[in-house]
């Protein structure tokens, strides 16, 4: 029978919405899944990690050397506690990246990446080459240390209550890295390269001044904003807004194609969005074929409506 | 910074320098390790190959005739080269409509089209295989720089500079400019290839196709197939004319092939001859048609597409061939136009033609010379070859289609091949350029080409996509318009701007609104074919080589 | 001062990879290979380090077999100083090149290990943090700027919620992250000379490396394609469609 160990990840007192996601990932390896908080007072965050459906217990492990989140310090806590568990899960950010391994390679057990499926507890799904191959992997006896990719699971339910229990470790913070900061993102557009929504434009923009129509409906909604390589080639937006090939590859879980014919080189850079959604004059247009939500029509009558009505 | 101060360049010298690596390129630096070595002596050869490596811009069929390969290492099959489909069967179809068509008895074969004896292959992977061989004879090679420049001194051709690297759109230098090396030598050898463009720029500087007919071309548009169950035959080769070009017409002939490979997978293509006539004609899209038709789809259906990719090949064969030396340098390959059409093969005499060459200036250099002359022994000793008499048993084929069409062409080289042994007292020829063979939009039939199904024929930038294209965003563009108002004020309205048609890539796009029409570039998108600057009515695009390892990175191709 | 580079040899980021017929694997024979694009910033942070003088020696470490070779040879045209293969046929786990690479950085008596976050081919994003880990290293990984100063290293680290800056002792792991740099194009000359530069072979065996145990690959697909979802004729009822999913 298994026993999960799910890694937490919390930023000023507050639980990553991954963390919901993980649980949804460890739920169908079956057993006991059991919530880490390492914090240096993670009281309020065990609270919220309490309420996810499918947690039985919490873990709450505060200490000073859990003040930043520093994988050298993270780690060992993890490794203290992870012998009693068949399965250590962290979510698939840099956060979860960071500290996994070091746990893996400290409990000398292999890892596995980006879990995308899991059709037992020893056998999941993991993307390749950027997710154009997916494999099917067997990991071997021992212990296993996963990161899972968020964008494959849906959050549990915040309703229930698992019980909370202080644990302690041994860890102390190790005198050879120190956190100097976190500067957040600046801009209040969110950056296209991790934006969770993206809005993009198309060549029938057909100049700078309507991509105007773009930025302002993006703006409403909070998404960042993309364009295809022929609206950056005809020289309506700059290079670094391309999405596409040989542009940006993106994962966001919503993302507007508007006036995008949908060439293989644009659907290149999104096919990992999680619902694309097509605005475009020609009913014959590719995109069409691929988006989850599609509107025939002109974008600079339709854009604005949609705007008013998010 | 923009390049008009002169720029501090590096400076390599060796014996023999090379371009490009292909059959011809490799052949030569071969053969000239191979009697430097049997010489006891030193010959230092130097290769560049503008692809990321050796294969990556290499394109054919290919049925692959090994006698210049049995001269060169009649060990090769212990040496483990890739021919490892020895081919079974031929046909040779005649279509007659998107649904019919004629298979030929064997009878009528000409003997050119059998290929007994003969392996299907992928060139790129021999390629490979002869770089390996050349790399373990000491030959430098280089891949991922591009020859841009010629180096000329006083009439002489002193080597060539590789490009620049690090230049932005506007001709600046980025922060991580390189200069370019000087690749000095005794002799410089151009093995690009089809159009190479410095090529070009010789046959033009030193007159040297003066007194030939003029080169004539075709667009070779290929593909890589994994063949559906139960319907691999390895070994089979097929060949075909007629639909859905001219059978009898002579105004846009072509011929395809679709051969059985190993690895369960099936090499189809169409070659456009580039003395087409109607502006409206896409070869491209022939293509995809073609394969609609049941001939080829019985072993397309259920299949799927792994590889794409085009490329120009220059088939004017004896008659178009230029003067082939000039002081310091000479060209072999495609480049000098060796291909045999009648056979339609060219890897093997493109081999050839570098093996002699190395023959030439490999003893000039073993007996001491200090290289720069025009070398006469090169074409004395090609005259005296097979490869002379093969050229010039197969010099009528093209000229022969192009005069005659399809079936009577094919008539005509039949009796040609079969009864004169290729020595029929009579050369036709053919001197009108590939480029001015085009009648006026105005006069012109439009072609409503059937959409793409998605299954056996496809949009162009799904079939870009898969031939792994890539350039460096930011370089200037290496489609060099030479008056940028010709697309527009010239082919728009005389041609409807053909460039939109003939470009097997989508590099060319006319653009905006009908009152405003721009000729867009998406230089990132070719894939090198030359296709470009062979056919544009008025001669207006020039193709010079982009960033070294931009282009496409066929695998296996 | 000594940095070790680990370099892996990868398809090359322009293929378009194929998934076998069969389902055992993507085709790899014939097709282009490089060096992973993230260790060549890796290689490229070193060589700019060595040239402001903060580090002496690069050695540049892969795990393959003879093609490796290839990967070691750009590695030394980049400007690495010496070159180190450790011969190894098959594919090799995170885990086991991470043991090989601590051995090597304890021989060697290193300061520095760099490598890429992630190789392109398996996306895994481990070996560094293990190699850390193993040596009981700090690590400053997905690094968007390094500054080394003496026995410090000031990492500007690329994380989801920003720029986060850490300031590790040496020795210590890096790992790099895309925006790090942008590597130098290779000159002709360089690539002649690293031609003619000895390579150091090892084997695990040689450097008390056990295997470890091997997470199997049962199946490779390709993705899952994308089908067509559903038309809608109002923005009305596409904001009632984007509700349906908890999009709106």
């Amino acid at each position: 029978m298994s026993k999960i160990l799910v890694v937490a990840e919390h930023s000023e007192g507050k639980l990553n919405a991954g963390v919901a996601k993980v649980i949804a990932a460890a739920t169908p390896i079956g057993g006991e899944v059991h919530v880490l908080v390492l914090a240096a007072d993670g009281s309020a965050i065990a609270a919220e990690a309490a309420k996810l459906v499918g947690v039985t217990k919490v873990l709450v492990a505060d200490s000073a050397a859990h003040a930043s989140p520093i994988a050298a310090n993270l780690a060992p806590s993890v490794v203290e506690l992870a012998a009693a568990y068949t399965h250590v899960l962290f979510p698939g950010t840099t956060f979860g990246k960071d500290v996994a391994p070091r746990v893996a390679a400290k409990l000398g057990v292999p890892q596995v990446s980006d879990v995308m499926a899991v059709h037992s507890a020893t056998s999941f799904d993991k993307p390749i080459y950027a997710g154009n191959a997916i494999t099917t992997v067997e990991t071997p006896a021992g212990t296993i240390v996963a990161t899972v990719r968020l964008a494959s699971f849906t959050a549990v339910a915040a309703t229930g209550s698992a019980a909370i229990e202080k644990v302690s470790v041994a860890t102390v913070a190790a005198a050879h890295t120190r956190y100097k900061g976190l500067e957040a993102q600046k801009s209040a557009r969110p950056d296209l390269q991790s934006a969770a929504k993206v809005v993009s434009g198309g060549r029938a923009l057909g100049s700078s001044e309507n991509f105007k129509v773009i930025f302002d409906f993006a703006d409403k909604i909070g998404a960042g904003v993309g364009a295809s390589r022929a609206a950056v080639d005809s020289g309506y937006v700059p290079n670094d807004m391309q999405v596409g090939q040989t542009g940006k590859i993106i994962a966001p879980s919503l993302y507007f194609a508007i006036g995008i014919s949908g060439a293989i080189q644009h659907l290149a850079g999104i096919k990992d969005a999680k619902v694309i959604v097509a605005i475009n004059k020609d009913a014959d247009a590719p995109i069409f074929e691929v988006a989850d939500i599609g509107l025939v029509g002109d974008l600079f009558t339709l854009v604005p409506e949609l705007q008013a009505k998010m | 910074m923009s390049g008009s101060q002169p720029i501090e360049r590096d400076v390599m010298e060796y014996d023999v320098v090379i371009v490009g690596g292909g059959p011809s390129g490799l052949g030569a630096a071969i053969r000239l390790k191979q009697k430097a070595a049997a010489a006891g002596k030193e010959i230092s050869v130097c290769l560049v190959e503008k692809g990321s490596e050796v294969g990556a811009h290499i394109l054919s069929g290919a049925v692959f005739e090994p006698r210049s390969l049995n001269e060169l290492f009649p060990n090769w099959k212990e040496l483990g080269a890739p021919l490892k489909t020895a081919v079974v069967r031929d046909e040779l179809h005649v279509l007659t409509s998107p649904t019919a068509g004629v298979k030929l008895p064997n009878l009528f074969v000409p003997k050119t089209m059998h290929n007994e004896g003969n392996y299907v292959i992928s060139l790129g992977n021999l390629c490979r295989w002869l770089e390996e061989q050349a790399v373990g004879l000491g030959v430098e090679i280089y891949p991922g720089f591009a020859a841009q420049e010629t180096i000329v001194e006083e009439g002489v051709v002193k080597g060539i500079q590789v490009g620049d690297m690090g230049i932005d759109r506007d001709g600046s230098h980025k922060p991580d400019f390189a200069p370019g090396i000087e690749l000095r030598a005794k002799y410089t050898l151009f093995a690009e290839g089809c159009r190479g463009h410095l090529g070009k720029r010789l046959l033009k500087q030193f007159k040297l196709d003066d007194e030939a007919d003029p080169q004539h071309y075709g667009i070779g548009i290929k593909e890589v197939w994994e063949a559906p169950a139960g319907k691999h035959q390895p070994g089979l080769v097929v060949h075909g004319a007629g639909w859905p070009l001219d059978v009898v017409g002579t105004g846009n002939t072509g011929g395809w092939f679709l051969y059985h490979a190993d690895n369960n997978q099936i090499l189809v293509g169409l070659i456009v001859d580039l003395s087409y006539s109607n502006p409206y004609l896409s070869p491209f899209d022939e293509f995809q048609r073609l394969k609609h038709h049941p001939v080829l789809k019985q072993y397309l259906e259920g299949g799927k597409r792994v590889s794409y990719g085009a490329r120009a090949i220059a088939k004017g064969g004896f008659n178009s061939l230029p003067k082939m030396v000039f002081p310091g340098g000479a060209l072999i390959g495609c480049d000098l136009g060796t291909m045999n059409f009648s056979k339609i093969k060219g890897s093997h005499t493109a081999m050839k033609s570098g093996m002699l060459a190395a023959e030439a200036f490999g003893d000039a250099l073993l007996n001491g010379a200090a290289g720069g002359d025009a070398l006469q022994a090169y074409p004395e000793t090609f005259k005296r070859s097979w490869l002379y008499d093969e050229l010039y048993r197969s010099r009528n084929f093209g000229p022969a289609i192009h005069k005659f069409g399809a079936l009577f062409g094919g008539m005509f080289n039949y009796i040609d091949q079969n009864i004169f042994g290729g020595k029929i007292p009579v050369t036709l020829h053919d001197t009108t350029p590939d480029h001015a063979t085009l009648k006026l939009a105005k006069d012109s039939v439009k072609i409503e080409y059937p959409k793409p199904d998605g299954k056996l024929s496809f949009d162009k930038l799904s079939s870009v996509f898969m031939s792994s294209t890539n350039h460096e965003e930011h370089q200037p563009v290496h489609l060099k318009l030479l008056d940028a108002t010709i697309p527009i004020s010239k082919n728009l309205p005389l041609y409807a701007e053909p460039a939109q048609r003939y470009c097997p890539a989508g590099v060319y796009e006319i653009v905006g609104e009908a009152s405003a029409p721009r000729f867009q570039i998406n230089a990132q998108n070719c894939v090198h074919c030359k296709t470009c600057d062979i056919k544009d009515p008025s001669q207006n695009i020039n193709w010079v080589a982009p960033e070294g390892s931009g282009g496409p990175n066929y695998a296996g191709m | 001062m000594k940095a070790i580079v680990s370099v892996k040899r990868v398809v090359d980021y322009n293929v378009r990879i194929q998934v076998k017929p069969d389902g055992s694997g993507v085709v790899t024979d014939g097709v282009k290979h490089s060096m992973n694009p993230f260790d060549e910033i890796a290689m490229e942070e070193a060589v700019r380090l060595k040239e402001k003088g903060k580090i002496t020696e690069i050695i540049a470490v892969t795990l393959g077999g003879s093609k490796n070779e290839e990967t070691l040879r750009t590695a030394l045209a980049f400007g690495a100083t010496r070159a180190i293969h450790i011969k190894e046929e098959g594919d090799i786990q995170p885990l086991t090149a991470a043991r090989a690479l601590a051995a090597v950085f304890k021989k060697e008596g290193a300061s520095l290990f760099i490598a890429g976050k992630q190789a392109i081919d398996d996306d895994a994003n481990q070996t560094g943090q293990m190699v850390a880990a193993l040596l009981d290293l700090p690590q400053a990984t997905f690094a968007g700027k390094v500054e080394v100063d003496g026995n410090k290293a000031t990492v500007v680290r690329e994380v989801d919620a920003g720029l986060e800056t850490l300031e590790v002792d040496l020795p210590a792991v890096i790992t790099a992250d895309l925006r790090l740099n942008e590597p130098r194009y290779l000159k002709l000359p360089d690539i002649m000379k690293a031609k003619r530069i000895a390579i150091e072979a090892l084997t695990l065996g040689d450097l008390g490396v056990t295997p470890a145990a091997a997470v199997k690959v049962t199946k490779t697909t390709p993705p899952p394609t994308r089908s067509k979802g559903i038309m809608v004729k109002t923005t009305d009822d596409l904001v009632a469609a984007l509700k349906a999913k908890g999009l709106a």
